[in-house]
This record gives C-alpha cells, structure tokens and sequence, in this order.
C-alpha cells in the first residue's frame, strides 16, 4: 500500500515537472548566487492553515446566525490577520540570496557537513527551514550580516558529489502557510574514500626519519624555497630570508628513500574499495605522525611529502580513482 | 516538529487559554472559574518540573466528568452557556495533553473560538477591545511555535510585536469584511435562544425589592435622541409596563388586559418626536415617554397604551415614537376596566383600608383622597435604597411601621390606598430621568433609572399620573436615581460618575453603528457607487474587490525588496561606458575583461585611444586595486565617463562628406 502511493507519487511529480517548466528549472543546478524571487517561491496552506480556516467558517457562520456584529469583528480580525501572516512569511523569503556553498572535509559513510551562506538582507528572517534529504534544520537570519547555516548530507560513496536540491521553507509567523523554494546549487563536493577501521599498523613500521632528525636536515641551504602563503611560519628560515629580499622556507621535501611507501599494488588479498580505504586509512595516519609519505596508485603517484597539500593531493586522487 | 515545545511558548500557549477562559469567567459556573485556572497551574507548574503531558488514565475522566457535570449543572449540553462552559473545559483539559507544537496550535486555535464565543454574552465596546487585543498573545504564540527566532534575547517582546502588527495589519480588511459580509436576514438555526436569560430589566411583576437589582445597576437602558429640545427633568417619564393585578404581595401584568378594548388617547399639548436606542432586553416590551401616540413600524400598543414589540428584543433596537407631555388618556372607561382598576385581595392589609375609608369620608373629590395620601408620604417617610424586611401585610407593615423604601414601595402603597378609597388606580413601570449627554445631544437612561409610580383614573380627566415618589424624595425626580440612592462608595462617587457618563457617548457610537448594523443598513452600503438597494451579490462582489485590491497593496509591499540591490556607482558607471561602446559597435562580450575591451576598443576608435586608455585604467585600478574604492576617486570617474563622446564613426563620416560634395 505505502509503496504504491510512494511510486504514484513519485509518477505524479514526474507529470509534474514534465508539464511545469518552472519545476523542471529547478531540477537543473544554477550558479551561484542563486535569489529566491516570486517566481520561484511557492505557498501552500499548511494542515494547520486549512483548519484555521474551517474554524474561521464556523466562527462567521455562528456570528452571522446570532446576528452579533463583534463576535463578526473578530473573526474578520482573526482571518485578516492569519491572511497578513502570508506576507511576512513571503517576505522571510524574498528576496533570500543563496552566495556560497562550502563543505566541511568529509569520508564516505559520514555526513557532509554543506555550509550554506546568505548574502545580507535589510530586514531579518526569521524561522527558515533548510530540508535535505531527511533532516530538516533551522535557522534564523538576522539583518545586515551575512548569514547562513549548515545541512547534514548522508554520504555513501567517494568520489565528487552534488549537493542536490535543497529545500528552504518557512511557514513563520503563524504556522498558517508553508511558504517553499528549492536550491540547486552548481556545486559539487569531493567526498574522499571511507577510512579502514581498525587499520593495521603503517608499513615499514621503523623509526627512520624521526622528527628531530628532520629538523636537523632541515638547516641545509639547498633545501630552501620561496614563501608561499599556505607555510607555517615555523617552516620560515629567518636567517636565510634575512640575506636574501624575500622569505624563504625550509623545504619540506625529502629524499624518497626517507619517506613511507603507501603502494596500492602492495596490497595484496584485498578488492579495489578495500586498498583504497587501506590507504586512506594509512595517509590520515602518516600525516597525524607528520611524516613524509609517498602515495603509489595506478595512474600516479604522489609525494614524497607531508602537510596538509600533500594530504589532500592524495586524499583527492584516492577518491577519484575509477570505481572498479 | 516532534520534539516538545519550549517553555516560553508552552506558557504563552497557557496563557492564551487562560484569557480565552477569563473573558468568559462573568458566567461561569463558580467550579469551573476555579477548576479551569487550577488545571493550567498545576500543568505549566508540573511541566516546568519535567513532567510530560498528563496520561490518558487523568485525561479521559477529567473530560467525561466534565460533560456530566456541565449536564447536571445546566441540565442540557446546548445552548450558549452550555456550551461555552464546555468549551472552556475542554479547552482548559486541551493544554493538559499539549506537548508538540501539533498539539499547541490546535490548542491555540480553538482558544480563538472560544474568545470569539464570549461575545455572544457581553457586545459592549470596552469587551469587544479587549477581546481583539487578547488576539496579540495568541498570535504570540503561535509565533513562539516557530523555531529559530530572530532575537533569543527578547523573544516575547518580539512576538508580541509580530502579533500586533498582523492585526494592525488585518484591521483594514477586518473593516472591509465587517461591512461588507452578507448577513443573514434570518438565523440559519436555533433563532434566538436568550429569552430571559443574564439580562436585568424590568419584568411583568414586582412586588416590593425586586427592582432593587436593577436600580443598581449602572448598565444603560436606552437612549433617546429628540428631534426638538428635550423635556424638562420632571416629564422624563417613561412608561414600559402597566401592572393592575395584586395579590396582596406582588403586582402582576395579568393577562386579562390584552383582551380588554384599547384605550383611548387625545393629544392636548405639542407633539414631541424622538427616537429610542433599546439595549437588548430579552423582552418585548418598548419603554416610551409619556404618553405615546404613534407606534412605530413591528411594535402595536396594547389597551393600557404600552407599546409591544412583535419580537423580543434580543438585539439593541432603534424606534422612532411620537409622544405628548398633554394628554386626555381614556376619558370613560367600562365598567369591566373600572373593576379591573379597583380590585384588592381579600383579607390582607385591614388598617390601610381603614385609612383609605376615613380619607374618602373626609374628602369628597378624588383629588383631595390623592392630595393626603401625598402628604402622609411627604411628612414621615423616607426614601431607601436598602428598607426592612416587610410581613404579610406588606402595605400595612410598610404604611404603619418602617416607613422607608423606594419606588416600588410608595407606588405600591398609593395604589392599595387608592383602590380602597374607590379611585381606579394602577401600577405604572418603566424609567425616570436620565442624564443628558450634551456634546452627544442624547439622553442616557440607565437601569438603575428603573422607577415605578401610578396612574390613578379621575372622572373626567382620564388616567392621571401621579408620582407618589416625588411627595418624598423630590431629588429623585428632579436630579434622577443617582442623587438620590447613598453616594456613599467610591464607585458612586462624582468624578467616576462624570467619566462613565461622557464615556457613554462612545458606547452610544458603538451601539448604534457597529452593533446595530444589520442587513437593512447594509442595504444602502453602495449608494455611492450607484447601487441603491446592494443585495447579497452586489456586496460579495464588492467584498471581492476590496479583498482584490487589500491582497494587491499587500503584495507590493511584500515584494517591495524583490528588486535585486542597486549596483553600485562603480558599477553603474562602467555600464555606463559600455552602452557608450556599444553604440559605437563595440559591445562587450560575457567572456571578455575591461582589458580584452579596451583593446578593442583602441582599434577600432583611434581617436579616442587616450581617453579611453584613461578610463579604463581607472576603472580596472578602482575594481581591482583596492577594497574598498574612495567615493570621490569613484565620482570622479562617473563624470568623465558621462563627458566621454564616441566619435562619429569614420565610414559614416566619409558618407557625409560624399553627399556634401
């Protein structure tokens, strides 16, 4: 029975935005920012709303029958009323400027943490919903700043994922009427690959490269670059920035001999999926070790290195490897 | 939408239900005033505490006995208190289950309902206000419903304002509906079931303390408006019902007077034309001055010239009357009346019978018999809003021992005496006085205007008032009830007594054109609009348009910001720059930079190369080179922009120099 109105309804919105352009729009992803205007904002009354107006009908019925002119006051009071709620919940939405979209890193199997941000508006609004996938959030947006909030996307496999329509509604100020738009933004997602768990232990489990070996290694001049902005200061070489008119740094990179070997052709007994969660395993524990590490997969590889540029360079290439 | 509501909105919930109960507390039964706020109490306290809704096991009972004692205490479950006592139960037995917002929205709602319902009993314009304003909080909280509000910090003064901008808001449309809503010419159901229900008034008996109700009460009566200038204070006589029935303890109407012939009536003095404003009174009949003439349309007098409605009166009541101060009021009357007019029980009252016989006996004309029977009022008796308690022979305990009352007592009194001295007389109710509002230009009676006096019949000269109250406490007559009763507590005192007077003239406003305004009135609604007689189609497509037009002004202000922020004046003039191009037949393309352009631009108008080099270059330093660009530098640019000319193109130049050759 369930499933028969889930497939007829499913049949009927796809009837729908057939026959509904304006539907269909909303089905492709648009650049940002993406303006929530009327032409895109729906308004619907509420379960509440449709009783709300039952009991107004009962309300004037009764007052007309006793003839009594302020119980007919009241009840043109209270549905003028609920009919001016319709407004400010439309303006809660008009208007609304969807400017960025950003995600949290995030492994297959957790969820995505989507941050929404919404560019500045003269007045606040309050009582948003965001609704993606099953969970529903709210949130507020006060006036003048820039505000936003965050959605919860369940994630099942690695690789680049859309966000997906997300549905923003409010049905503030009484509850009478929902008042709904969809956001599609044009922004995809790297969802990297699922982490092994529990992993074995890092390969070469030896104690070559020490950290305090390195920092000694490190005084070598021939080892220095240029600055660029994502350094840590600590990289920064004073002494030799100080000779020269920029700043230089200490470069992180080793000779491979020093660095782990994480090789997907080295492990032997395990699928395609199971390698690449091995090695993802195994680089988030390199890089908390802070340890060089090189990452051999087919179609490339990457490092030797460390940091957090070397992390996500193989993070990247390990999800985006072609599923088996 | 699962999770249980917050505190805040779970005690804004409450305290909707609580002012929709209160509003309705005057008629309550007194376990039902005190169960209902105990309910809440204990609910919001318990809660507070950690406690979830009350169980089934406590729910279920509570409703059912709820229904058996409404059923024991009113005897039926329909009807207007009934039924609103019912629905504050329920409504009070709602909040006990309300845990999601579901359930608080609901609760909120029928609240509405029940507020509204209150107006069924009380339609006055200080409730009505209240009522409406009462709204606020229940908009309140069916904001506080809503999650994530704006301001956490201020959360009740925020919703507060919400509601009371939503009805600000809806009041226009409020109006319009009001007028405009069709009403019925007939009740749909039950007609009018208030018959002689909560209102005070005068009734077709009395017997001694029974107008003491009413005499205090301040409530109005009616009010008149006389098309000329207003009868002196001591004419204000208005005359509602003839009582000529005793029985030794209480004046009745009777029934008998119906069939008798009508009386007749001459008119000896100047006509006086006035119109009444009746409060409901749940009965029929219409006080007039005395004594009326004409009776008004759905009205007819009966024989002793009361004037009675066809139907009663359940709503306020406009009627227009013509009146005389001077009149001949049956001249002969039958013997039947006669008897009628002269009838005493038996054995009750020997020593006022006495008294009456020793005055007939020293006083040959009738009017010498009326005379002392004033005289003995006027030497030893005084006027009482609060007399003892009389015995069996009420008229001889009164005459002989206490000697104090009021109205009902004196005519009461005067009547036995003269009907036992062979003068035809009657008993006579209605209202006497009334205070007039100046700026208003009408005369308020009261209730507690209510006064009683007698008609006694002269040969000759027909039904003659005579106001036995007057012989003593002619400040009765003369300054009216107030000035007369103790002015002794604070509520009688003067100040207070000014204020509700000149208040009165907004409930008078109120009465006549909000209460009173009925299908007949709405009927010349159009007039304006060139639809003399508007029936039900004409004002629901009135009401269409004026709702077209209310939900057209609201859209434009709800859409006002829908328009995308200005650009800025960067930006602005840059587009600027480009139409100047673009007539020139440089347009710009959506992959090209300002660079891209201005090469363009530079080849294909020589000319201007250097100015446009110029432009350009300020606009690429103004956009990218800074944050934030200085206003003036931003300025600057506009206006060079708006000096710059596109030269003429040169093909078309070199076309104009060929014609001219």
């Amino acid at each position: 029975m369930a499933a028969t109105i889930a497939e007829l309804r499913i049949r009927a919105l796809a009837l729908a935005e057939r026959r509904l352009p304006a539907l269909t729009r909303l089905r492709k992803p648009e650049a940002l920012p993406i303006r929530l205007d009327r032409r895109r904002i729906y308004v619907l009354p509420t379960g509440f709303g449709i009783a709300f107006s039952l009991l107004l009908f009962v309300m004037l019925l009764g007052a007309l029958n006793y003839a009594n002119n302020p119980a007919l006051l009241l009840t043109c009071l209270f549905g003028a009323a609920g009919g001016a709620s319709l407004f400010a919940g439309f303006r809660a939405m008009n208007g609304l400027s969807l400017v960025r979209v950003a995600s949290d890193e995030c492994h297959a199997g957790t969820p995505l943490a989507l941050h929404l941000r919404f560019a500045p508006s003269t007045h606040a609004r309050p009582s948003l919903r965001l609704r993606a996938g099953d969970e529903e959030t709210a949130f507020a947006l006060p006036a003048g700043v820039e505000g936003g909030t965050t959605a919860m996307l369940p994630t099942t496999v690695r690789g680049w994922m859309r966000a997906g329509r997300v549905r923003v509604s409010t049905d503030y100020p009484l509850g009478l009427f929902r008042i709904w738009s969809w956001l599609n933004p044009d922004a995809e997602f790297l969802v990297f690959p699922a982490i092994e768990n529990p992993a074995p232990p890092l390969p070469g489990g030896d104690t070559r490269g020490e950290i305090a070996s390195r920092d000694g290694a490190g005084e070598d001049h021939a080892g220095l670059r240029d600055y660029r902005i994502t350094d840590a200061p600590r990289l920064i070489a004073w002494k030799a920035s100080a000779r020269h008119d920029a700043l230089l740094v200490r470069d992180a990179e080793r000779r491979s001999d020093d660095a782990l070997v994480l090789d997907y052709a080295a492990q032997h007994g395990l699928d395609h999926e199971a390698r690449i969660r091995r090695l993802t395993a195994w680089v988030l524990a390199a890089d908390a070790a802070q340890r060089d590490y090189i990452v051999r997969i087919p179609g490339g590889t990457f490092g030797p290195g460390a940091g957090a540029v070397q992390r996500h360079a193989c993070l990247r290439a390990l999800a985006l490897l072609p599923h088996a | 939408m699962r999770e249980p509501i917050s505190r805040h909105a779970f005690e804004l919930v409450a305290l909707s239900i609580a002012a929709a109960i209160a509003a309705h507390a005057p008629h309550l039964p007194i376990w039902l005033c005190i169960g209902a706020p105990a309910a809440l109490i204990a609910r919001v306290v318990l809660r507070r505490r950690g406690a979830g809704p009350a169980p089934l096991v406590i729910r279920l009972p509570a409703a059912c006995l709820l229904l058996v004692v409404v059923v024991l205490h009113y005897g039926t479950l329909f009807g207007r208190e009934p039924g609103s006592a019912l629905g504050c139960g329920l409504l009070a037995l709602k909040l006990l289950e309300t845990e999601h917002a579901r359930d608080a929205r609901v609760a909120v709602g029928f609240a509405g309902f029940v507020l509204m319902s209150a107006l069924l009993f009380t339609q006055s314009l200080v409730f009505t206000i209240g009522v409406s304003l009462t709204l606020i909080v229940l908009f309140a909280a069916l904001v506080a419903l809503q999650p994530a509000p704006a301001a956490p910090g201020h959360r009740l003064r925020a919703e507060l304002r919400v509601g009371a901008i939503l009805l600000a808001c809806g009041l226009p449309l409020a109006a319009a509906g009001f007028v405009l809503v069709p009403r019925l010419s007939t009740p749909l159901w039950g007609g009018n079931d208030r018959a002689s229900e909560g209102h005070t008034g005068l009734t077709d008996s009395m017997e001694p303390g029974a107008l003491t109700d009413l005499l205090i009460d301040d409530s109005p009566a009616f009010r008149v408006r006389f098309d000329a200038s207003p009868p002196p204070p001591q004419q204000r006589y208005f005359r509602a019902i003839v009582l000529s029935d005793f029985d030794g303890a209480a004046w009745t109407r009777g029934r008998r007077g119906d069939f008798l012939r009508s009386e007749e009536a001459e008119r000896d003095g100047a006509p006086v034309d006035y119109a009444i404003t009746l409060e409901p009174t749940d009965r029929r009949w219409l006080p007039t001055l005395d004594l009326p003439f004409v009776a008004p349309g759905g009205a007819h007098f009966s024989a002793a010239r009361e004037l009675i409605a066809e139907d009663v009166v359940s709503q306020p009541r406009e009627y227009r009357v013509r009146s005389s101060s001077r009149y001949t009021f049956a001249a002969r009357i039958s013997e039947q009346e006669r008897a009628r007019a002269l009838a005493l029980p038996d054995g009750f009252d020997p020593k006022t019978r006495a008294l009456a016989a020793q005055w007939r006996a020293a006083n040959a004309e009738d009017f010498g018999v009326v005379r002392a029977a004033l005289a003995l009022f006027h030497a030893s008796f005084t006027y009482t809003l609060h007399p003892p308690l009389l015995g069996r022979d009420s008229i001889d305990d009164f005459l002989f021992s206490t000697r104090q009352g009021f109205c009902e007592h004196y005519a009461s009194a005067f009547v036995v005496l003269m009907r036992s001295a062979g003068i035809p007389a009657r008993v006579v109710t209605g209202y006497q006085g009334g205070w007039w509002n100046d700026s208003g230009g009408y005369l308020l009676v009261r209730n507690s205007d209510a006064h009683a006096w007698a008609e006694v019949w002269i040969a000759g000269r027909g039904w003659v008032r005579v106001d036995p109250t007057a012989a003593v406490s002619p400040a009765r007559i003369e300054l009216g009830a107030a000035a007369a009763n103790d002015a002794s507590s604070w509520a009688q005192s003067e100040w207070v007594r000014a204020f509700r007077n000149h208040f009165d003239r907004v409930n008078g406003w109120w009465t006549q054109t909000v209460i009173r305004f009925d299908a007949l009135r709405q009927r010349g609604l159009l007039a304006p609009f060139g639809v003399d007689t508007a029936n039900q189609g004409d004002l629901l497509i009135a009401l269409s348009i004026v709702l077209a037009i209310v939900l057209l002004l609201a859209t434009v202000w709800a859409m006002r910001e829908s328009k995308p922020p200005r650009d800025d004046a960067l930006d602005a003039a840059w587009a600027a720059l480009g139409r100047h191009l673009e007539r020139a037949g440089i347009a710009s393309k959506p992959s090209e930079g300002p660079l891209d352009l201005l090469a363009r631009a530079r080849a294909a108008l020589p000319t201007s190369a250097a100015t446009l080099n110029g432009l350009v270059g300020d606009y690429v330093a103004l956009r990218y080179g800074v944050d934030e660009p200085v206003p003036e530098r931003v300025r600057f640019f506009t206006n060079a922009v708006r000096q710059f000319r596109v030269p003429r193109r040169v093909k078309k130049r070199k076309a104009a120099e060929t014609v001219q050759r």
